[in-house]
């Protein structure tokens, strides 16, 4: 992976690199090093004075069920949000990939919630599920459900996931689409004229050759649920009712900013930090240094 | 392979049911930025665009609502285009030197300072937020642009993509324009740049969209309303989502917040796509 034909000399390159370099530095690894540092101590509630308190502040974190609870609600939602948006994007790029005409119009449209904001989806999904004007909400009240997502939890979990997974099914589209028509076609005749069926030929040929595609969009997707669905939280139901949709990085935002708990907080995000390296890591393991852009 | 004879309308009805899916939230508040807030509230309300439309746009620029102390949304979306602005190009701007000073030099340290930028892709502003609200905050870049968009330029995203486009580039044109008396300096300039139009162009969509639509670090680090982001400033719109809600404001504001990152995602479609998927192969 390196080029033969170089330029020679350290000045130039070191003048091209000393911008990035140094917003990486002051931008990334020192608040990276202040918050493992802040991680292992304890800081009394003014800011006044620290100590080194090792691993009390991890100890602490997994023994307070109020984060088990979170731990557990971001599992239900992250999986959630990523079976849903991944089989949707896969049912529609099957589907795509299929006809012959319109397939254009169909994928500009497919993609648009990709350009919405995740706070800005969370508001309209809001707005169709508010208890008192929301036209979906009226509709289930008259079918007889009994629906308000600010009193019952598992509702509002609900609806942050269907906001969440609404806004990646484009991304997810687009990935699958060209998963799918990367596949040979000659491959899919050849099996035809076997004699399988449509539905064999997508489980046994097409389903495996998008193995890696799946495997990266997996991981995009959760990484996506765990951190970029902040504002969903944040402007649908913050974190409520009674924490029923506190994902990890809204408590991180949440005992730190508003609770001021650094320790706590700055634990919490190195945790965090280690999941997301393994979630990279399995990544790269199994289908090779593929980037998530933006 | 079925795209003739009979089950041929199935993909259609699927995908015009996905069209359905994506369209109707929007729709719907599109609808409801043309109407009265009474019409609002007398729900369920209608699916028949009202006559409010130019009257609600025109109060949402200018005023605002009163729950955002009359922040005008039109200071909002200046705010969030001078982010994304500023987002999209200054990654690009530290990130082609930086990348073509990996591929192209062969220096001490090299294979480190890759490794160096490269880290910065695993960890999300998300998860070292607060400490680095501190630091910005001692250097006393709170409520400015600054604050506002360096900590999200720090990224290796960018790097990585124009790494990958560099390594493609034959070692004969670095060849023939070293023949011909080109330094580092005019290669950069008169070959590389020109040859990478297309991913500048990529990359620079997905990352407007990206800076455009950023939620929790604006929210920490801008005070001052002067200061607020379009998809920040949406929040306190909403209150508490009761009867006092201006709804037709609110839509009108989500409709605005949608408008730019859909203009630049349609308007550059193909080199967006391109841009998105092409280096995963």
């Amino acid at each position: 992976m390196e080029r033969r034909v170089v330029f020679p000399g350290w000045l130039v390159p070191a003048l091209l690199l000393a911008p990035q370099l140094a917003v990486t530095c002051v931008f990334f690894y020192w608040p990276a090093a202040q918050a493992i540092l802040q991680s292992v101590r304890h800081e009394d509630a003014f800011g006044l004075s620290a100590r080194f308190v090792g691993l009390d502040n991890f100890a602490a974190v997994f023994a307070d069920p109020a984060y088990l609870a979170s731990v557990e609600v971001t599992l239900v939602f992250s999986l959630a949000v990523a079976s849903l948006a991944l089989t949707s994007g896969l049912l529609f790029a099957v589907m795509a990939d299929k006809i012959v005409h319109g397939a254009r119009f169909y994928k500009t449209v497919l993609l648009l919630p990709y350009a919405v904001a995740p706070a800005i989806a969370g508001v309209l999904w809001l707005f169709l599920f508010n208890p008192s004007v929301g036209i979906v909400a009226v509709a289930l009240r008259r079918a007889g459900i009994d629906w308000n997502y600010l009193l019952n939890g598992h509702q509002a979990l609900l609806l942050v996931i269907l906001a969440a997974a609404w806004k990646q099914i484009g991304y997810n589209f687009l990935f699958f689409l060209a998963g799918l028509q990367a596949i040979p076609k000659t491959l899919l005749e050849a099996a035809a004229i076997d004699g399988a069926g449509p539905r064999r030929r997508f489980w046994r040929i097409t389903f495996p050759l998008l193995a890696p595609t799946s495997f990266f969009l997996l991981v995009v997707n959760i990484v996506y649920a765990f951190f970029d669905t902040f504002g969903i939280i944040q402007n649908v139901t913050q974190g409520g009712p009674a924490k029923a949709t506190e994902i990890l990085v809204y408590k991180v935002w949440y005992d730190g900013v508003v609770g001021l708990d650094l320790g706590s907080s700055a634990a919490q995000s190195v945790i965090l930090m280690a999941v997301v390296i393994t979630l990279i890591a399995l990544q790269f393991r199994f289908v090779g240094r593929r980037v998530h852009y933006a | 392979m079925s795209g003739s004879g009979r089950g041929a309308w199935i993909p259609h009805a699927v995908l015009l049911a996905g069209l359905a899916l994506v369209l109707f939230p929007i729709y719907v508040a599109f609808v409801a930025s043309s109407l009265t807030v009474r019409d609002i509230l007398d729900a369920p309300m209608t699916l028949v665009p009202g006559p409010n439309i130019f009257a609600n746009y025109r109060e949402t620029l200018a005023a605002g609502t009163i729950r955002t102390s009359g922040q005008p949304v039109a200071v909002m979306m200046a705010n969030s285009l001078v982010m994304a602005f500023a987002i999209a190009s200054g990654k690009i701007a530290i990130s082609l030197p930086s990348a073509y000073a990996v591929v192209f030099f062969g220096f001490p340290l090299r294979r480190l300072c890759f490794w160096v930028i490269f880290v910065t892709l695993m960890l999300p502003v998300e998860v070292r937020i607060i400490p680095t609200y501190k630091i910005v905050a001692d250097l006393g870049l709170i409520d400015s642009y600054a604050g506002l968009t360096l900590p999200l330029i720090a990224s290796a995203t960018a790097t990585l993509l124009f790494r990958q486009f560099f390594l493609t580039i034959p070692d004969e044109l670095v060849e023939a324009a070293k023949l011909d008396g080109a330094g580092p300096w005019r290669f950069l300039v008169h070959v590389l740049i020109p040859l990478s139009r297309t991913n500048i162009a990529a990359l620079f969509v997905i990352l407007f969209i990206y800076g455009w639509n950023q939620y929790l670090w604006p929210l920490l680090v801008t005070d001052s309303p002067a200061m607020t982001t379009i998809v920040i400033g949406i929040r306190q719109m909403i209150g508490n989502g009761d009867a006092q809600t201006a709804w037709h404001l609110v839509m009108a504001t989500a409709l605005l917040a949608m408008l730019p990152p859909i203009a630049v995602v349609l308007a550059m479609q193909r080199w967006f796509i391109a841009g998105l998927i092409e280096p995963e192969k």
